[in-house]
């Protein structure tokens, strides 16, 4: 099923117009309302005649997270507080958030990407759907909240935390597709399997993101559940969950490129890399109001296939993530930086103490352990005081990253140190 | 008139108690007494050696964390009740016990140490309750 047939598969040619003109029109809006793009423009030697189609892309300068972090909370915004409905925010590693803000238009065009991505997965006006990401600054919940009631589905806003009650609504209102992290997914599966419950739902599709998996993954969830699972991609800087999503065939996710210009860039030259190589994907949006994009690079890994698919859209497609061009890792859907965890040890103890953090999946869900030499100045022959130390450490995580770690004291000298550079982070997950 | 307790933090892994025992052995330390208190991450060995700067610096060497605390040891006689009237002396002039084991001695006094909430005051208490005080000269 195609949500809008027109866009989504308008030929490359058409499509190649549409996205030039609206380039033009944003790269317009950014000179004239956002102060850093028009200082930016005009240190490359560029005005916004000179961008007359997706041709001259290249021309304009590229815009990453620090940008937003430097500008926080609203520089790069581009419209008025007036015309802003609703900000998110995401959690940056120095203490600042990133934040992002919509206006009307851009609220209706997220919720038309995210229903788009509702019907490839099958999902009609006639299902009920349970939204299982986090409702609040986070986009996800409300990103496909809003998205599942453009479509006309019934929904269940049921947000995270609450896998009986999850499971028991699904059941009791017949809920037939769910949207949540695939690792909360499996979680689900496996409650609902140990209980003998697999024959008492009805749920036939699944949109899952926020978090990387792989395609065993996917299938998995699958089998377990008898149902369709869909791989939706995002990041709340370009707009949220919905900038891309796989089809029924599952080669790729169609990216919305009439709203999203996508490019792949190899992130040391960031020059453009040739259809199908690996490289950063780089958006640039097209229609938004509140925070348009120029050329920002999201530092995830994949490739791109402008062929057109078996499902009928003409829309590029990107391949399943093959990690990070930085060290970003996802934890329970949440972004965290290793330099936020050593930010926090640094505050907590005035220099930083060697550390490692062991990401892992044990029962589908993630874990954090957080590994803290002992050093002399930490060392206390009382136990008390010891685990006063951990409680210590394990609180200025969660302040620092929102996630609960699991802290263990280790003796010294006994985090590897490779080339006389530390390594701070084992990722036991195997997601790519 | 406290004692020089060597700590030492050990991972909860095969083994390591063991690596410590090899190193003290190695430089001929020896050891008078010991206690070990375990948590499922990690356990805190408490020893007496003979020769504590050493022995600190040996485990230090051998990429250990350890350190010199002084605790307060007292010998006991053998006779009922005698460990309850020195912990009522302590307990009556408000003071904790963080941790407390027994103490080889060379006579057949039995003795013990304890680490108090406050050393200084423990010892002032103890001192009026007549206590004998344990010092390294009678231990090593």
């Amino acid at each position: 099923m195609i949500w809008n047939e027109t866009k989504e598969c308008m030929s490359r040619d058409e499509l190649a117009e549409l996205q030039s003109k609206r380039l033009v029109k944003v790269v317009n809006r950014v000179y004239h309302n956002v102060e850093f793009y028009r200082r930016r423009m005009q240190e490359a030697g560029i005005e916004p005649g000179d961008i007359r189609g997706i041709e001259d892309l290249s021309k304009l300068p590229y815009t990453t997270k620090n940008d937003l972090r430097d500008t926080y909370p609203f520089g790069l915004f581009a419209a008025p507080q007036s015309e802003i409905v609703r900000v998110h925010a995401s959690s940056g590693t120095t203490g600042k958030a990133t934040v992002v803000g919509y206006t009307r238009k851009d609220i209706d065009i997220w919720a038309e990407c995210v229903a788009r991505a509702l019907t490839q997965a099958g999902i009609t006006r006639g299902d009920t759907i349970q939204v299982a990401y986090g409702y609040g600054l986070f986009t996800g919940g409300l990103g496909a909240h809003y998205g599942a009631e453009h479509l006309g589905a019934t929904v269940v806003p049921m947000s995270t935390g609450n896998t009986k009650k999850l499971t028991t609504m699904m059941k009791d209102f017949g809920v037939t597709a769910i949207a949540c992290t695939p690792s909360y997914l499996l979680h689900i599966a496996e409650t609902l399997e140990a209980n003998g419950d697999i024959p008492n739902i009805k749920l036939k599709a699944a949109i899952c993101g926020a978090e990387p998996w792989t395609e065993q993954m996917r299938l998995q969830i699958e089998e377990k559940l008898h149902i369709h699972a869909h791989d939706i991609y995002g990041l709340s800087e370009v707009m949220g969950p919905g900038v891309a999503c796989d089809c029924e065939y599952h080669k790729g996710l169609h990216i919305y490129e009439d709203h999203f210009l996508p490019e792949i860039i190899d992130p040391k030259t960031l020059q453009p890399v040739g259809e199908g190589e690996t490289g950063e994907l780089v958006f640039t949006t097209l229609t938004k109001e509140g925070l348009p994009l120029i050329r920002y690079r999201t530092k995830d890994l994949t490739s791109i296939d402008y062929s057109k698919c078996e499902c009928g859209r003409t829309l590029a497609r990107i391949s399943r993530f093959k990690g990070r061009s930085d060290d970003m890792l996802i934890i329970r859907g949440v972004n965290v930086f290793p330099s936020q965890v050593e930010a926090a040890l640094l505050e907590m103890s005035g220099t930083t103490p060697h550390y490692l953090m062991i990401v892992d999946r044990v029962n589908n869900l993630d874990t954090l352990e957080v590994q803290v030499e002992v050093e002399e100045r930490f060392f206390s022959d009382e136990i008390r005081e010891l685990e006063n130390l951990t409680k210590k450490i394990a609180h200025a995580i969660q302040v620092a990253i929102g996630l609960n770690a699991r802290v263990k004291l280790v003796e010294p000298k006994t985090i590897e140190r490779s080339m006389g550079k530390a390594v701070h982070v084992i990722d036991k997950r195997k997601l790519v | 008139m406290a004692i020089r307790q060597l700590s030492v933090f050990l991972e909860n892994r095969a083994g390591r108690l063991e690596d410590v025992l090899a190193l003290l052995k190695e430089k001929n330390i020896n050891i008078i007494s010991l206690s070990l208190a375990d948590t499922s991450d990690y356990g805190m060995l408490r020893l007496l050696v003979n020769e504590p700067e050493k022995g600190k610096e040996v485990l230090k060497e051998g990429g250990f964390s350890a350190t010199l605390n002084p605790v307060v040891a007292v010998t006991l006689p053998h006779k009922v009740g005698a460990l309850q009237e020195v912990l009522h002396g302590l307990y009556q002039a408000g003071i904790n016990v963080e941790y407390m084991y027994a103490l080889c001695t060379r006579t057949d006094e039995a003795a013990i140490a304890i680490k108090p909430s406050d050393p200084d005051k423990a010892q002032e208490v103890l001192k009026k309750m007549g206590a004998h005080f344990f010092e390294e000269k009678d231990a090593f």
